[in-house]
């Protein structure tokens, strides 16, 4: 089930706002896409991000995809244990599957993005 | 109306929805490229066994007293010599030594072959034979009524022997033999493309899909063509589209087996001596876990341009980047230092002996794996 605790963009990011932070990982259909992830590229802490940016990139056996931000801001933390564990992502892509924390963010940017329910609907209609 | 619409099913279609694979086009067909996920696959073929529906792939049989003589002015490889029962590996090329397709043939008689082609050219391999045959040569196309299911892995043999009239105890690699399987027979084959000890089933149609159950009842695992790439790959096997193109000769390949030296055929004035060639294709392990990808450059260390990857991935098996490319000859030794240029950054790099994977089955006695 996609919960319903955070947002989520049409390439397939989610991100949480926890404590002032947005947390950021990717969704269940990506990582199923994706399939076994076998090499995470974390951005530096630190580094500024925009709004839909390049920050990333996730590597699977078969293909390397990039990750954009879904919000502007700037990398305040990153998830060090997808270094030796990236099939985290595979495992939990809503937990302790997540990337990265961006700071300095414009809550209202959240609103322009899909709840649970309107990311299932764009799901099954570009599916 | 859609690419997936207009690709062909094969008639295991239904049997690859039933156990929910992941499916998409390859070579003009609706393939499943994954059951329980690459990597699961892949260990299940080095370590078990697994299946692969590889009916795509194009069947083409060439018959008549002059069937040897064409098909040795079409192909690079040796034909004549080829025993009844052997099968061989070789090109097709063009005038200009250019790859066509790489295949598999198969002396089925004295005058009768069959050759087993690329899905992608198929169409294109057919017309070329018959435009190179004589007259009386008798060429069919049977891609649509021949299945072909791939029995993969160390254990294949227990698994195949219970499902056939009388057990094969001693076949050679790169020969076959017939079976029966529910009063149907089959064509064996002990080839596949994985590197592991197994068999190549041809079978009529109607009967493919009571295969495949029989060996996924057995506990074989389902296999997607994903991990045939990984599989392949660790082996440094070349790969239509990949490192089979028409801009490049079969030598380049490193695959000088696949080329008779003593006759002349479509290209050979062409195709130079191992010794001149200027390019050659290598092995490439990363330093990294990151994985090259077709395309990227390849540069030497003091950032020269020196080739190009045609294959790359994470090795399952190896735990690591593993690559294939066309490099200079001159750094085409093992050991030599080279960076691969990819879209946003470089990575450090060095050219590997071939196969990558050492420990495979493929070529191992059958009777020590009974």
């Amino acid at each position: 089930m996609t919960p319903e605790d955070r947002k989520y963009t049409e390439s397939h990011e989610w991100v949480k706002t926890e404590g002032g932070h947005a947390v950021v990982g990717i969704t269940d259909h990506a990582q199923d896409a994706l399939g076994d992830i076998t090499f995470v590229e974390l951005p530096e802490t630190g580094t500024p991000v925009t709004r839909g940016g390049e920050c990333c990139v996730v590597e699977s056996v078969k293909a390397a995809s990039d990750i954009y931000a879904p919000l502007s801001g700037t990398i305040a933390e990153v998830n060090t244990a997808l270094t030796d564990a990236p099939e985290l992502i595979n495992s939990s892509p809503y937990d302790t599957g997540w990337i990265f924390k961006i700071k300095d963010i414009d809550e209202s940017e959240l609103d322009s993005l899909m709840d649970a329910q309107a990311y299932e609907s764009f799901l099954e209609h570009n599916e | 109306m859609s690419v997936k619409q207009l690709s062909k099913k094969t008639v295991l279609y239904s049997t690859h929805l039933s156990l929910n694979a992941r499916m998409d086009t390859v070579g003009g067909f609706i393939m499943p490229i994954q059951y329980s996920g690459i990597i699961k696959e892949h260990n299940a073929t080095r370590q078990s066994v697994s299946i692969f529906d590889t009916c795509h792939l194009g069947k083409i049989r060439i018959s008549g007293e002059n069937a040897c003589t064409d098909l040795e002015h079409i192909l690079t490889c040796s034909v004549d010599s080829l025993a009844v029962g052997q099968c061989r590996y070789g090109f097709m090329c063009n005038e200009q030594g250019g790859m066509i397709d790489d295949l598999i043939i198969y002396r089925i008689a004295e005058n009768k072959f069959i050759l087993v082609v690329n899905s992608s050219e198929q169409h294109t391999d057919f017309e070329w034979v018959r435009k190179h045959s004589s007259e009386n040569t008798a060429i069919t196309d049977i891609s649509d009524i021949t299945a072909k299911i791939d029995l993969q892995g160390p254990k294949s043999p227990p698994v195949l022997n219970k499902l056939l009239d009388e057990s094969i105890t001693d076949l050679p690699y790169f020969h076959f033999t017939y079976r029966y399987y529910r009063n149907t027979k089959l064509l064996i084959s002990r080839t596949g493309f994985t590197g592991e000890l197994g068999f190549e089933i041809f079978c009529p149609h109607d009967i493919a899909r009571s295969l495949w159950k029989a060996c996924v009842n057995s506990g074989v695992t389902p296999a997607g063509l994903e991990c045939r790439n990984t599989l392949r790959l660790e082996m440094g096997y070349p790969l239509y589209g990949h490192e089979i193109d028409d801009t490049h000769n079969p030598v380049e390949t490193g695959y000088s087996c696949a080329i008779a030296r003593d006759k002349t055929f479509i290209g050979s004035d062409h195709i130079p001596d191992e010794i001149v060639v200027p390019t050659k294709l290598v092995g490439i392990t990363l330093s990294g876990i990151q994985t090259a990808r077709h395309g990227d450059g390849i540069l030497s260390e003091d950032k020269k341009n020196i080739g190009t990857v045609t294959s790359g991935s994470y090795s399952p098996s190896l735990e690591k980047a593993i690559a294939l490319g066309y490099v200079r000859k001159e750094f085409s030794r093992p050991g030599t230092e080279i960076i691969i240029s990819a879209h946003k950054k470089k990575m450090k790099a060095s050219v590997s002996e071939l196969p990558f994977y050492k420990e495979a089955s493929g070529r191992k006695k059958l009777s020590d794996f009974l």
